[in-house]
Formats: structure tokens, sequence, C-alpha cells
């Protein structure tokens, strides 16, 4: 399994009955690939599907039936369509109970950076401002460094901010993270992985409590 | 009532300098037959209004290629290189807004609205060159409401007064742009007459569109993109 599959495989225990739920563009799509089919989830995209299915093959794609990626997809029992206007609605009143989105960035006090890295790419908003601030919860998917090998996850960002102190939960293939009382505490190291490992590869500080680690 | 006439009649309400808002969110209910006869007319020195510009070569995209653009107001760039790269080199002006912000600016302009107050994106650079309100305790940014001089919409079934039913995911932004423009031209896969359409299942008033256009063919932009079939 790769990196990408492990994170998206953890992110799914996430999920539960009931909850409404957005699935940004990326890691976080392939969540559905790991998807219990006993939860009764409601998958909401933002160009107006509430209860969205997974992408689909060739013979069942709809030339009026995307996700906000663009992938052609399948509608589950019980869907909706609805304008931009509504969309964003159901977004910014409160009615998505958690979103998975990616990162360039975190913050220790859970700021989120991940949309634009000036001078170099600027590809625009989208949805993820009002999914980052307005999302009862918010959990990050993402890998734990950049490509260099520098932390994602740093005591200040560097990058213009997608939205402040919205992150809950940090899903990397080495680790999970939780925001608690605005601190950064480390909650589960990977297999693959140990706690001094995730600390080395970790630039913003930690509260570890090695007794309460768990392993995914 | 007939407002049905041929997408050049309709388009020649377009002159240069205009700002024009165009409906659809990746292909579905983007009017691809109102924007070649937009092309075609080539009026220059426009403002786009688009949630993203399609992807390169492929309908809003076109335009802007051709240089028909001088400006586009959009939320996400990301599906389009192309313009990207003729934004860095400074080939089109871009305004990005978060995307339910663009919804709800154009909503506003349809609505009779001068603007709305929100605190998305409140401690971000979004807010640097916005008015910021006080309210009690809370800040938030004065958006203001966006219209256009033409919105071109795309709807599957319309009737000769305009009224009209969008499918699936094409429905996104057309119906707020086709309350938000001093002209309304709508193209449509199917034109049927006054009366044929449920009441229950229009989701544009026909009060809100000044020209129908039945589209003579589905084109091949029209289809689905084999590159994005990813089941």
């Amino acid at each position: 399994m790769d990196r990408k599959d492990k994170i998206a495989k953890r992110a799914e225990q996430e999920i539960s009955t009931g909850q409404v739920v957005n699935l940004g563009i990326g890691i976080p799509t392939l969540i559905l690939k790991y998807l219990s089919r006993k939860k009764e989830v409601v998958f909401h995209s933002e160009n107006g599907i509430i209860g969205m299915g997974s992408h689909c093959n060739r013979s069942e794609a709809d030339r009026n039936l995307i996700d906000a990626g663009g992938g052609y997809v399948r509608l589950e029992a019980g869907a909706s369509f609805c304008d931009s206007v509504l969309s964003f609605a159901l977004i910014r009143g409160g009615r998505l109970d958690l979103s998975f989105l990616g990162a360039l960035e975190i913050s220790q006090r859970g700021d989120l950076a991940n949309w634009i890295i000036p001078g170099k790419y600027a590809p625009g908003i989208g949805g993820g401002m009002e999914l980052a601030q307005k999302s009862k919860r918010l959990i990050i998917t993402t890998f734990h460094n950049q490509k260099n090998g520098d932390s994602k996850i740093v005591p200040e960002c560097s990058l213009p901010l997608t939205a402040k102190a919205c992150v809950d939960r940090i899903i990397t293939e080495l680790a999970v993270i939780d925001m608690i009382d605005g601190q950064l505490q480390l909650k589960e190291v990977s297999e693959s992985s140990s706690i001094d490992d995730v600390i080395a590869k970790t630039e913003a500080p930690l509260l570890v409590n090695e007794s309460e680690i768990k392993q995914f | 009532m007939n407002k049905s006439v041929s997408a050049q009649k309709a388009i020649s309400s377009i002159t240069d300098h205009q700002q024009i808002m165009i409906g659809g969110f990746g292909v579905p209910g983007t009017p691809f037959t109102l924007i070649d006869a937009l092309l075609e007319q080539n009026s220059r020195h426009l403002t786009l209004v688009k949630n993203e510009a399609n992807i390169a070569g492929l309908g809003v995209s076109k335009l802007i290629e051709n240089g028909n653009a001088d400006c586009l107001i959009t939320s996400h760039l990301g599906l389009n290189r192309v313009v990207l790269d003729l934004m860095n080199h400074g080939k089109i002006q871009v305004e990005f807004n978060p995307q339910g912000i663009l919804a709800e600016r154009i909503r506003c302009g349809g609505a009779g609205l001068m603007g709305f107050v929100s605190d998305i994106g409140i401690d971000t650079i979004l807010a640097e060159d916005k008015q910021v309100i006080i309210m009690g305790d809370q800040k938030g940014i004065l958006e203001k409401a966006l219209r256009a001089n033409v919105a071109l919409i795309h709807a599957s079934t319309g009737d000769l007064f305009g009224n009209l039913c969008y499918e699936k995911s094409a429905r996104n932004f057309n119906p707020a742009m086709a309350t938000a423009a001093d002209i309304v031209i709508a193209e449509v896969e199917e034109l049927v007459a006054v009366g044929e359409m449920s009441p229950d299942q229009i989701h544009t008033p026909g009060a809100f569109v000044d020209y129908v256009v039945k589209i003579d063919e589905l084109t091949h932009e029209y289809d689905i993109l084999e590159d994005y079939i990813l089941g």
C-alpha cells in the first residue's frame, strides 16, 4: 500500500453513519475506496450534489454528473442537486459535519495554508476557505513532509493562510496528530514509524504522552 | 410569447468592454454554443465571470486564449494550465474569489442588493484590499454584489417564454447568473411550447430570461472528457 492509500485508509475511520461529509481533491477523494459499506454517509460536492457516490467507469458516466474535481461520479439513493448558492449555504451555514482537505503547511496553532505559493502556484481558492472555516470538524490528510524533507507541520505558516485555527486533526503516513486546547498532541504513530521518528520529522512542538499513543 | 432567436442574434446584444457572466462548473452547464457565437462575433476587452475557465481549448478558455477577455472574475483555475500561464504573463487580469462568495455576490446582484458581510477569508490576504466591517465583537468583509451586462446560461429544457430546467450537476452557477444580468441569454437542449413544462419543475422562471437559443447540435464539447473517467 502506498503512502496515499495508507493515509486514506486511516482517514476512513473518522467517518461515521449519519454524517454529511465533504472530500477535498487529492488524498481525501481516495477515502471513498476504503469506505465501509456499513456506514450510511452523505457526501457533499461543492458543485451542487448532496448524496454523491464514488467515481464511475465509462459506461456509467453521465456528461452532466461530475464532482468538484471534474471526475464522473455515481449518485447514492436519496441524492439531490442544488445550485452553487445553496451548496455553499450548506457549507457556511454549518451543515457539514466533517471535511477532509490537503495542506501545504499547518501551524502549531492549527492554522492551514493550502492554496497559494506566491510566485509559483496560484490556481485560486475554490471552496477551500469556506470548507476550512465552517466545517464542524476539519481533518487534514497530507504527507508528513515536503518533497525536500521539510516538515509540513511548522511553528508558524510561512505561506498565506487558508484559514486560522481551523484544523482539528492531522493524518499523515507517519502519525495522527490532534489540536487540543491550542496545542498539537501526538495521538497515533504508524507501524512503520516511531515516536522518535515522528518528533524528528515534525518541526512544530508536539505534546507526547507515550503511554496513550496507539499504533495504526 | 416567443423569445426564441438564433445564437448569432442573441449574442449581437454583446458589445466590446462589457461584463459577461457564463454559467457552468466544468463541462456541465457551460453554454458552449453561445460561447462559440461570441467567439465568432469576436467582441474584445470583455470581463468574464465564470467559476473556472474550463480546460485548455474548451469553452471559456477559447475566448481567453483568443484574447477576447481582459479580465476574469473566477474561483479556481487549477485544471487550466494555459489560462494560468496567460495570467502569470500578464495577458489576462484574474480576480479570485472563494467559490461560495462568488456565488453569493452574483445572488446579491440578482436580488437587487448592494452586497453582504462575511467572515470568510477574514484572517487571510483576501481581506487586505477589502473593507472590513465591525459588527459587535465580530469582524467581517464587505463583499460587493456582482452583476453583468449579459449572462450566458445553459439549461437542459426551456420553453418559448424562457422558463428553464437544469439537469443534475449542470445547475451550478446558472440559476444565480440568470438573475444577475441586464440581458439573459439561455441556450437549451430541448425547446418546448409554453405550458409543456410543469410549473414545479421550473428552476428559473422565464421572467428572468430575455432570449432562448435552441442548440442545433450537441457538439463534442458537451461530451464526456475521457481523462476524467476515474472509476
